[in-house]
């Protein structure tokens, strides 16, 4: 676990940024809840007269008048976009990273073979993910305990898990590109979450392109669905894993074959 | 056995060559001196026996085992000094020895700190703040703290001040005497023939030449300067002349007798033959002249 530990030192403080920054944007949002509250309900029946924006950004099924229906919509912007691109830059900065800045000379002639290499900066991915998700929750629930709100635990767990598998799943994709490519991996993996971004907006406005909320994983973090049905919808989450799994597995079939220049 | 072979070894970047029908073998125990200009192959050959890339075809081995099939068990044996030493920002020089040990599985405090110490190196320091020649330090500590079998260095010298460049040297000897076979990637020609028994020299992707330096330096060849009048247009195995006023200068790698009896008909007012020394050997590759 050589490489775990590296890895987790050497990103420390892009992590701590990134973990300190989104959880206090959440915090930020339930310590304005209190204030906003009175003015719920008619920011909610403004909200939800936008047409087609209401249904794009899936404000159409939340109720703004309460606590989760509030949180739903500024954990969806706040974590769902943040927690995408740190995914993404982390991941597809994972192996292809070493090949730019030029480590890659003195992390590839020590003994240790390129799967395992793989396997512990994937592991360091993903721990850094879950850690991310983790802190942010942790931050979250104890705003909602600070400003005296009962904790809507079974909401709140089920928004974060699906928002803790959407980073995974866009670190997978992310981590898999990342073997094939050489340099301007930030590009690229800002690419990829803007563009699940934009194509879960798609899919929100047309019945046309509603095909596409089974490839984006922002659907299945669509807080209004997850508050109004109390569950995830598990089989986008099974085809986004999945995806991310093939992505993986393309990684750890290329990178051993990979001339590193 | 071999500790390291090549055979038929060709890398293509695309259409770009790399190295192309390279043969070359060092022995175990040899200090070797591979050298050739820029772009020449040496980088591109150092690369695929330490299995960064792999072969397009031929193959190579080191101690024994195949680059491609063996790449971990072949690194466990190999130090290796890059050419430009790159370390990860934000560490000390200590953390970086301690991560390359432990990427070995190894415990080398002991002898990392000999080494810091012969080198002058301050393990304290962060690396994002040394000099090129204090990088390279870094890099030839971590090559040489776990005692590998072999040595591949490329351009080892780079940035080091003579004192310590003899130092470097010194250190690199004890090994070579103690067993470790050392293959020195250089273009500095002085440093391959104070050091190395035996070297190649590498042209356009292939080796041009591969004997001892000694042979090498002289291939059979002398530096002839003739002061007076002597016609040379009869005379085979005659190159690199130099006409400076009245006296000629060239090197000769034909028959001694050929080479009196041309003097006996001219008019010689002074001769010096000498030993050429091999950077004038290695012009001489390098301007093609020879396609051995």
């Amino acid at each position: 676990m050589t490489i775990v530990k590296h890895e987790l030192r050497l990103n420390r403080v892009a992590f701590w940024i990134w973990s300190g920054v989104l959880a206090f944007l959440l915090a930020v949002c339930v310590f304005l809840y209190p204030e906003m509250k009175g003015e719920m309900d008619q920011m909610g029946d403004l909200f939800a007269s936008m047409g087609s924006f209401t249904e794009a950004f899936g404000m159409d099924k939340l109720n703004f008048g309460t606590l989760i229906g509030y949180y739903a919509v500024e954990c969806g912007n706040t974590l769902g976009l943040g927690g995408a691109f740190f995914a993404a830059l982390t991941a597809a900065a994972a192996l292809c990273g070493e090949e730019r800045n030029k480590t890659a000379e003195f992390l590839l002639t020590h003994p240790v073979s390129r799967t395992r290499i793989a396997a512990e900066k994937l592991i360091s991915v993903l721990l850094r993910m879950v850690a991310m998700n983790l802190v942010v929750f942790a931050v979250s629930a104890a705003s909602v305990a600070a400003i005296g709100e009962e904790i809507p635990w079974k909401e709140l767990c089920l928004l974060h898990l699906a928002h803790c598998l959407m980073t995974l799943e866009i670190a997978g994709i992310c981590f898999g590109l990342s073997a094939f490519l050489r340099g301007g991996s930030a590009a690229v993996g800002l690419g990829v979450a803007v563009l699940f971004y934009v194509m879960n907006l798609f899919a929100n406005i047309t019945e046309k392109l509603s095909f596409l909320k089974y490839l984006s994983p922002f659907a299945y973090c669509d807080g209004g669905s997850i508050v109004a049905d109390g569950k995830l919808d598990w089989p986008k989450v099974a085809i986004g894993l999945g995806i991310a799994a093939a992505a993986v597995i393309a990684a750890f079939w290329y990178y051993p074959r990979k001339d590193i220049h | 056995m071999e500790a390291i072979k090549t055979v038929g070894l060709t890398k293509y970047y695309g259409k770009a060559r790399g190295v192309e029908n390279l043969d070359l073998t060092v022995e175990q125990g040899e200090f070797f001196g591979f050298i050739g200009p820029n772009g020449a192959g040496k980088s591109t050959t150092i690369r695929t026996l330490l299995g960064l890339i792999a072969p397009s075809s031929g193959s190579a081995s080191v101690l024994g085992m195949d680059v491609t099939k063996d790449r971990t068990a072949i690194l466990r044996e190999t130090g290796y000094l890059p050419s430009e030493a790159v370390f990860y920002g934000g560490m000390r020089v200590r953390e970086v020895l301690k991560l390359s040990a432990d990427l070995r599985g190894r415990d080398c405090a002991a002898e990392a700190a000999r080494l810091c110490e012969r080198l002058q190196l301050d393990p304290t320091a962060k690396v994002g703040a040394l000099s090129y020649g204090n990088r390279k330090k870094v890099g030839i500590v971590c090559a040489l703290q776990a005692c590998p079998k072999l040595l591949i260095l490329d351009e080892p010298t780079g940035g080091l001040d003579p004192l310590m460049q003899r130092e470097f040297f010194n250190i690199l000897r004890e090994r070579n005497e103690a067993g470790t076979t050392v293959f020195l990637s250089s273009h500095v020609l002085s440093e391959v023939q104070r050091n190395c028994a035996r070297a190649a020299v590498i042209r356009a992707g292939r080796v041009v030449a591969c004997d001892s330096v000694e042979a090498l330096a002289s291939a059979g060849a002398k530096r002839v300067t003739v002061h007076g009048a002597v016609d040379l247009s009869g005379l085979e195995g005659v190159r690199d002349r130099k006409d400076v006023g009245e006296a000629v200068s060239f090197l000769y790698s034909g028959g001694m007798e050929a080479l009196l009896k041309t003097l006996a008909a001219g008019q010689v007012t002074d001769l010096n033959i000498s030993e050429p020394d091999l950077e004038e050997l290695f012009l001489h590759f390098y301007e093609g002249g020879a396609e051995q």
